[in-house]
C-alpha cells in the first residue's frame, strides 16, 4: 500500500517525476513490429491542424485554481486509493485529466466547480477546515453522505453534491483506467501486434464454452497467413 | 473576381475519393487515362505518422479518447462528422435526417466498419418480390463478375455457405470467434437464428506484396498503417499511382458545380479552394461524380444552365428523390456468464465482428417486407474515455449497492470487464419518392454554395422491423442467460429505430433505370440526359438491401469504369 501522505506530496512536487518513477518499474516489452509502427508517430496523437490548435488553446487556459487542483487530487485518492504496484489517481494524472476534460467538455464545469465549493463549505461547517486539510476520516464522513445516488430517480433530479460525486467518481475511474498504470492494473493485453488464434483452452473451460470443430475448420490457418491467397474458379482457397 | 481556368484538359475528372471514386480512379488510370481527382478534404495516408491514430494509447491524448471533435471518439479516422462548421444542411420541420460527412482523401472508407456484403439475386428485384419499391435494371448476374473481382483485388474474409441471398465469393479465411461470440452462437442456436463467420475487408492472409497482413489490433476504424484493411487511398489510389497512372489529386477543393457547354454536355467542374477561398475551373472530357449520394445530388442540382434549368441530368425531376438509409436499432445486455474474465490474453481480434447473422426470416409471414442482419459486439476492449465511469452499475442485478468509493471499485471494474454484449440490427427500408433531399435556396455554406435540405420520414414498415429487432435482441440476451440493459424501446420511441442517415448507408438519390422519366442514370451509371457524366457513389442504387452498401458501390463503379473505357474506344463519348 502506497503511503497516502507521500502520494499527495508527490502530486504537489510534480507528477512528472512520479510518472517517470512508475514507468521505470515497468519493463518495456514492446515487439519490434509495434516499435516500427509507432516509432515515427511519437509525440503526435493524430490531430488535424485545427484540432491541434484547439488543444493548444485549451492547454493555455486554466479552469481550476491551485487550491481546487489540490482538492481534486485529494478527493480522487479518497475515491480510488493508490495500490501497489499500479499506483492511483496521481500516478494516472487524473487531476490533469479532469482539468483538461472540464475545458474540453464545458457542460461539466458548473457541477465540478460547484461541487468542490460544496465540499469545502461542508468540511468547514462540520470540522472547521477545508476539505483537503481534513483528516481522511473526516473526508470519508463527508463522502459517505453523497456517494450513493438513488438509482430510481434520474441523476439530474438529485442534489448537486450527489451529481458532483457521481461525476467526479466517474472521471476518476475513467481517468485512472485510461492511464498507463490503470491499464496495467486492469490487465488489458491488447493494442499491440498479435496473431489471434482463438480463446485459450483454460478460458473456454472457465466459461463452459467449446469451439465447434466444423467452424474452426473454416478459420484461418495462421501458419499460412503470409502465403499469398489463391483460389480455384469456384472460390475455394488453394493456399 | 475572375475564375481561374486550367489549360490542361483531363480525360476524366473524378469528384470524391471514397469507395466509388477510388475504384474509378484505379480502373480509369490503369487503362491509361489522364485523371484528375478532386477531393474536398486534405491528403491522408494511414501510415503518415502525423495523422495516424492506430496503436495510440488513450493516455497519449489529454482527453483520453473522448469524442469532442470526432463523433466516434478522437482516434476515429474520419475528418468531419454529423455537423461540420461552416457547412450546414437543413431539414424540413417534422422530418429527420442526420448526415455524416468525412472530408479527406479516402473519405469515409478510412473509418468504416469494413462489413463487405454482396447483394443477393432477390435484392435487385424488390418490386417483383413483394410489390414495394422498384426493380433494378440489372440483376445479380450482371454484378457477380465485378463482386468476384472486388473480392480478389481488395480482399474480404468470410466463408462460402451456399446461401441464396448471401452469395458465395472469393474469401480469405475468417478469424476464430472470440469468447462473447461463442456465447452469441449458443444463444442464437436456441432461437433457430443462423450465425456464420463475418464478412469484412481485412487481410487475414496475404493478398499481394503491397499490403500487410492483419495484426489484430481491432482498430480498423483508425485506418490501418500497414494497409491490411480496405481504405480507398491505401488500396486503390496509391496503387494506381504506384503503377504509373496519370493521376493528379486536387485536395481541399470543394466542387461547386459541373460546367457545361452550349450543347449541354459537361466540360469540367468548378471548385472552391479551401486554401485561398477562390473559385477555379478544371476542364475534362468526362466527369465522374463520387462525392457520396447526397453530395453528388447537391452538385447536380446546383449545376443549372439554360439547357438544364432544374439542374444537370434532372429532366426527370428525380434527383434527390428515393433517398434511403439502412434501418438500425440496437440493444445491449449484461451476461453474468462473461463475468470474472481472465485477462491473460489479447483478444482484440479484427476491428469488427468475427460472426454475424444474415437475415433468416420469411417476410411473407411478417408485418414488414424486408429483412435485417445482426451485427455483434463485445469483449475486453481497450479502455477509452468513459470506461469504468459507472464502475459497479451491475451491482443492482445482485441486490448490491451501486456507487460508493474505495479500493473495492478496482474489484468491481475487473469483475464486470468484458461482460456486456451488444447487437445492432441493420435492415432495408423501402425507397420512397417522398423521402428526398433538395437545394435549400435560403442557405449557403461558407463557400457560397447552396446547401441541402432533407425531407425524410420512416413508415410503419421500418418501425415494425425495428420492433422485431428489439424482440429478437431480448430473446437472444435471455438465451445467453443475460439481462437486457436499459428500458426496452417501445412505440413512443419507434422501437429504437435510429433517425434516417444515422447508419451512414444513404443511397438512392440518382437511381438507375431503363426509363429516363423514372430514373436519373442508365444501368451503367451514366446520366440519361448527359452522356459524359457518370455517378459512381451510392446515388444510382435503386434499393439498399439488408446489406451494407460499400461492396456494391465498388462493384458498380468498376463496371461503370469498364463501360466508360469501352465507350471511349468506340468513340461514343
Amino acid at each position: 500500500m502506497m503511503d497516502r501522505r507521500k502520494s499527495i506530496q508527490t502530486m504537489i512536487l510534480g507528477v512528472g517525476a512520479a510518472g517517470l518513477a512508475m514507468h521505470g518499474c515497468t519493463p518495456e516489452t514492446k515487439a519490434p513490429a509495434e516499435e516500427e509502427i509507432t516509432k515515427g508517430a511519437q509525440g503526435f496523437y493524430g490531430r488535424t491542424p485545427e484540432e491541434a490548435e484547439r488543444d493548444a488553446k485549451l492547454h493555455e487556459e486554466q479552469l481550476f485554481n491551485e487550491h481546487e487542483m489540490e482538492t481534486i487530487a485529494v478527493l480522487s485518492t479518497v475515491i480510488l486509493p493508490p495500490k501497489e504496484p499500479h499506483g492511483g489517481p496521481i500516478e494516472a494524472e487524473v487531476p490533469e485529466f479532469i482539468e483538461f476534460i472540464g475545458k474540453d467538455l464545458p457542460t461539466m464545469q458548473m457541477t465540478l466547480l460547484g461541487g468542490l465549493m460544496w465540499l469545502d463549505h461542508k468540511s468547514n461547517t462540520e470540522f472547521g477546515v477545508d476539505f483537503k486539510s481534513a483528516t481522511l476520516e473526516q473526508q470519508k464522513q463527508i463522502c459517505d453522505t453523497i456517494c450513493y445516488h438513488d438509482p430510481e430517480i434520474p441523476l439530474n433530479k438529485q442534489p448537486l453534491e450527489i451529481q458532483f460525486f457521481h461525476m467526479f467518481r466517474g472521471l476518476t475511474l475513467t481517468g485512472y483506467y485510461t492511464s498507463k498504470v490503470g491499464i496495467a492494473d486492469l490487465g488489458y493485453k491488447g493494442n499491440s501486434p498479435n496473431v489471434w488464434d482463438g480463446v485459450p483452452e483454460d478460458v473456454l473451460e472457465q466459461h463452459g464454452m467449446a469451439y465447434d470443430p466444423e467452424w474452426i475448420a473454416k478459420c484461418v490457418d495462421q501458419s499460412k497467413r503470409n502465403v499469398i491467397a489463391e483460389w480455384d474458379e469456384h472460390g475455394n482457397l488453394l493456399t | 473576381m475572375q475564375i481561374k481556368e486550367s489549360s490542361e484538359v483531363y480525360d476524366v475528372i473524378i469528384v470524391g475519393s471514397g469507395a466509388g471514386g477510388g475504384m474509378a480512379t484505379k480502373q480509369l488510370a490503369d487503362a491509361g487515362l489522364n485523371v484528375a481527382v478532386v477531393e474536398a478534404g486534405p491528403f491522408f495516408d494511414p501510415k503518415n505518422p502525423e495523422q495516424m491514430t492506430q496503436l495510440k494509447w488513450p493516455y497519449e491524448s489529454p482527453r483520453r479518447g473522448a469524442g469532442t471533435t470526432r463523433a466516434f471518439g478522437e482516434f476515429d479516422m474520419a475528418y468531419g462528422g454529423w455537423e461540420i462548421e461552416g457547412e450546414p444542411y437543413t431539414r424540413e420541420p417534422g422530418t429527420k435526417f442526420d448526415w455524416f460527412r468525412s472530408h479527406m482523401l479516402g473519405g469515409r472508407t478510412n473509418h468504416w466498419g469494413r462489413i463487405s456484403l454482396r447483394f443477393g439475386p432477390k435484392d435487385f428485384k424488390g418490386k417483383t418480390r413483394d410489390g414495394h419499391g422498384e426493380d433494378w435494371p440489372i440483376g445479380y448476374d450482371d454484378v457477380k463478375p465485378y463482386y468476384d473481382k472486388v473480392d480478389k483485388l481488395i480482399g474480404v474474409f468470410g466463408t462460402n455457405e451456399g446461401l441464396e441471398d448471401d452469395p458465395d465469393g472469393f474469401f480469405l479465411p475468417p478469424p476464430k470467434p472470440r469468447l462473447h461470440e461463442l456465447f452469441y452462437i449458443e444463444g442464437a442456436k436456441k432461437s433457430g437464428i443462423p450465425v456464420i463467420p463475418g464478412r469484412l475487408s481485412m487481410l487475414t492472409k496475404k493478398l499481394n506484396n503491397d499490403r500487410g497482413v492483419c495484426f489484430y489490433c481491432g482498430q480498423c476504424a483508425r485506418s490501418c498503417s500497414v494497409y491490411a484493411d480496405f481504405s480507398s487511398g491505401s488500396c486503390l489510389i496509391f496503387p494506381a499511382q504506384k503503377s504509373g497512372g496519370k493521376i493528379r489529386i486536387y485536395v481541399n477543393s470543394v466542387v461547386r458545380e459541373v460546367t457545361t457547354d452550349e450543347e449541354g454536355r459537361a466540360t469540367g467542374v468548378s471548385y472552391i479552394s479551401k486554401d485561398d477561398r477562390k473559385e477555379y475551373k478544371l476542364r475534362g472530357k468526362i466527369v465522374v461524380l463520387a462525392a457520396s449520394a447526397c453530395s453528388s445530388a447537391r452538385i447536380l442540382l446546383n449545376s443549372k444552365s439554360k439547357q438544364h434549368p432544374n439542374g444537370l441530368g434532372n429532366s426527370s425531376n428525380l434527383i434527390g428523390r428515393y433517398l434511403h438509409d439502412s434501418t438500425g436499432a440496437s440493444r445491449a445486455g449484461f451476461i453474468p456468464g462473461l463475468m470474472n474474465r481472465k485477462t491473460s490474453y489479447n483478444e482484440d481480434g479484427v476491428g469488427g465482428m468475427h460472426v454475424y447473422s444474415p437475415w433468416w426470416g420469411d417476410n411473407s409471414k411478417l408485418d414488414f417486407p424486408r429483412g435485417y442482419h445482426i451485427e455483434v459486439w463485445g469483449g475486453m476492449g481497450m479502455p477509452n474515455y468513459g470506461f469504468a465511469y459507472n464502475p459497479n452499475d451491475f451491482n443492482k442485478f445482485f441486490d448490491l449497492k451501486v456507487g460508493g468509493y474505495g479500493d473495492s471499485l478496482r474489484d468491481d471494474v475487473k469483475k464486470y470487464y468484458g461482460s456486456v454484449i451488444g447487437f445492432g440490427g441493420r435492415g432495408e427500408g423501402i425507397a420512397r419518392y417522398d423521402n428526398y433531399c433538395e437545394i435549400d435556396p435560403t442557405t449557403v455554406d461558407k463557400y457560397g454554395i447552396p446547401v441541402l435540405k432533407f425531407n425524410y420520414k420512416w413508415s410503419d414498415f421500418e418501425r415494425n422491423q425495428a420492433k422485431h429487432m428489439q424482440d429478437t435482441f431480448e430473446e437472444l440476451i435471455h438465451n445467453m442467460g443475460g439481462i437486457p440493459l436499459g428500458e426496452k424501446p417501445g412505440k413512443e420511441s419507434d422501437y429504437g429505430l435510429e433517425a434516417p442517415g444515422r447508419i451512414i448507408h444513404e443511397v438512392g438519390t440518382t437511381r438507375m433505370g431503363n426509363d429516363p422519366k423514372t430514373s436519373v442514370t442508365n444501368k451503367f451509371n451514366q446520366l440519361h440526359d448527359v452522356d459524359n457524366v457518370f455517378i459512381v457513389d451510392a446515388g444510382p442504387f435503386v434499393s439498399q438491401a439488408d446489406k451494407n452498401c460499400t461492396w456494391t458501390i465498388m462493384a458498380l463503379s468498376w463496371r461503370a469504369s469498364d463501360y466508360i473505357i469501352e465507350q471511349l474506344k468506340q468513340q461514343n463519348i
